[in-house]
């Protein structure tokens, strides 16, 4: 089988990415390019011009490239592989392991195939790093913390929200200390006053 | 008891607080289902998963169901809108080197201005503008696009819409990478207190009742799951109807901030409930009656003609041929499900499935199923009216 498909991919995160690459390489698809910022997608689509696009079901950006795929014009135009729902079982496999994938230039359905298949695997893999989830839930509870922070610091002193976190992050860098800490000592200071 | 578990995905908005407190005030248990809230990064993962039969229900952009019915966008399938979980509740906003460059051209912002707005943006912006919607079916599109084109400097060449996720509509504006946006709250707040943006206009002030968001279900499903879709509607009404009463906002407020629901603090959601919305900062809240309704006025009901309005804002998006559109939006919206999953409970219902939008220019009492109810205001600020039958 011919293996000269142009792969964008479409991961922010540099070692999914490197995995992901590597998947791809080892099934035979050499010409793979990795977009890590999404930001000016529309461009890198005109520059790339990639026949398959996968990206991350989770990435936010999905959106972005709906959208493209509804404006640009017959010749590179990316539409969703989910278009035709030919293959049910495919498209169930690839949501469940976190996959989108968008086609481009009206690639063949039995040359997509293979390297949905190899993605696939490879997403499954990674969306089983439980290490990732912890790390993912406690950058979300920081996030609160920081942001409950910010709203004392907001209500107490009449500021902005990037005023009261500039205000938090030099006092974390006057004492030597990380942002989410001064946050949790403010939130907890805060509570035991209430 | 045993509770039928159910799954309804959503996106992180204070719009979707109905789901949020039917949840956690136990409205849904009440119902007898074991609801569980699935939150989504984009709304195209929430389409698929929904399309895919991985939810049973989703919060969806009003439009969002008869484009799918329609076959338009990448995942087309049946879907049904069981009830509106929201009215308006979303704002206009642009950059602040814009806002500085309509303010020299004298316009000022009374945030409740639609014709004197768009005369300013255009004639103070030389290149295209650059427009940040959400997704590519959404209201907040239908109501930028409405806008914008009734003013008589407009052509399609002015404008350049651009699709950017509801949580990265601040930063695409901070990076200068967009002069105007639509967005549903928190992000319009957000985008205020972090990239310096003006809020120029409500949704509510382009069309004072558009359906914003609603529950969606595969149309399949809907048909196997009669019962559990009563249920649903039941339970959401339920918590729709405890939020629409103002002296429950700070509680609300409080329970959505705190629940893991949406991460997001209170000081953001704060401003949509009350409708106290910051325009810019260092300026005073602007006080915005009916910001965002989610129980006045049968704000609830799938009106037919609702999904009508939208069908007509997506042909121009349809490929060439599709004729049917008109029956195929007006059989997504189930009204005829949300009066059997609410007439039994005794609530008053509208006569009619269907109305001239945009007709009410005050609140006005109209025939309903116990006598006479309250409906409207619902006009467009350019006074037009849409009628079905016409």
């Amino acid at each position: 089988m011919l293996k000269n498909i142009k792969i964008l991919v479409v991961e922010p995160d540099r070692s999914k990415a490197k995995d992901i690459i590597d998947a791809l390489i080892g099934g035979g698809w050499s010409d793979v390019v990795v977009l890590a910022s999404s930001s000016a997608l529309d461009r890198n689509l005109r520059q790339h011009n990639p026949d398959i696009i996968l990206i991350d079901l989770a990435n936010p950006d999905r959106d972005t490239l709906e959208h493209i795929s509804l404006v640009s014009q017959a010749k590179s135009r990316p539409v969703a592989m989910f278009v035709d729902h030919t293959d049910e079982g495919m498209t169930q496999a690839a949501i469940e392991a976190g996959l989108s994938a968008y086609v481009v230039n009206g690639l063949q359905m039995d040359r997509i195939k293979p390297v949905l298949e190899t993605a696939i695997a490879r997403f499954r893999l990674l969306s089983k790093m439980q290490a990732e989830l912890d790390a993912a839930k406690l950058a979300l509870s920081d996030r609160k913390t920081i942001d409950r922070a910010k709203g004392l610091i907001m209500r107490a002193r009449g500021v902005c929200e990037e005023d009261a976190y500039k205000l938090m992050r030099k006092s974390a860098m006057d004492q030597g200390r990380k942002v989410i800490d001064v946050a949790h000592s403010l939130v907890t200071a805060a509570d035991l006053l209430q | 008891m045993i509770k039928i578990p159910i799954e309804c995905g959503y996106l992180p908005l204070v719009d979707s607080a109905p789901l949020i407190i039917a949840k956690e005030l136990q409205f849904a248990a009440e119902e007898g289902l074991n609801l569980s809230l699935v939150r989504q990064p984009s709304w195209s993962a929430l389409r698929d998963m929904l399309a895919m039969g991985r939810l049973d229900f989703a919060h969806v952009l009003s439009p969002m169901p008869i484009a799918m019915s329609l076959g338009l966008g990448s995942m087309p399938a049946k879907i049904d809108t069981l009830m509106v979980l929201s009215a308006n509740g979303t704002v206009i906003g642009v950059s602040s080197a814009l806002d500085r460059a309509m303010r020299d051209e004298g316009w000022s912002n009374s945030f409740n201005n639609p014709v004197e707005t768009a005369a300013a943006l255009f004639s103070a912006c030389e290149a295209p503008l650059r427009v940040g919607v959400p997704f590519p079916f959404s209201m907040q599109r239908m109501l930028l696009e409405y806008w914008l084109r009734s003013d008589p400097n407009f052509s399609p060449d002015k404008i350049d819409i651009i699709t950017v996720p509801p949580p990265q509509m601040a930063q695409v504006v901070r990076d200068g990478h967009l002069d105007i946006f639509c967005v549903g709250e928190p992000w319009g707040t957000v985008a205020v207190q972090q990239s310096d943006a003006t809020l120029i206009l409500p949704s509510k002030s382009i069309w004072q009742f558009a359906p914003e968001k609603v529950l969606a279900a595969r149309h399949d499903w809907v048909e196997d799951n009669p019962e559990t879709c009563h249920a649903m509607i039941r339970a959401i009404y339920k918590a729709a109807k405890w939020l629409g009463q103002s002296e429950n906002s700070p509680l609300a407020a409080e329970i959505l901030a705190r629940s893991h629901h949406l991460a997001l603090p209170d000081h953001a959601i704060d401003p949509a409930l009350t409708g106290l919305i910051t325009t810019k900062v260092g300026e005073p809240p602007k006080q915005t009656p009916r910001f965002m309704t989610f129980h006045a006025g049968a704000a609830n009901f799938p009106w037919r003609s609702q999904g009508r309005w939208i069908a007509r804002q997506l042909v121009q998006l349809a490929p060439k041929g599709q004729s049917d559109f008109d029956s195929i939006a007006e059989t997504c919206f189930r009204s005829d499900l949300f009066r059997a999953a609410l007439s039994p409970m005794g609530v008053d219902l509208p006569g009619a499935s269907e109305k001239v939008e945009g007709a009410l220019q005050h609140p006005t009492a109209v025939a309903s199923t116990k006598g006479e109810m309250i409906l409207g205001p619902d006009a467009f600020f350019d006074g037009a009216c849409f009628d079905i039958k016409s």
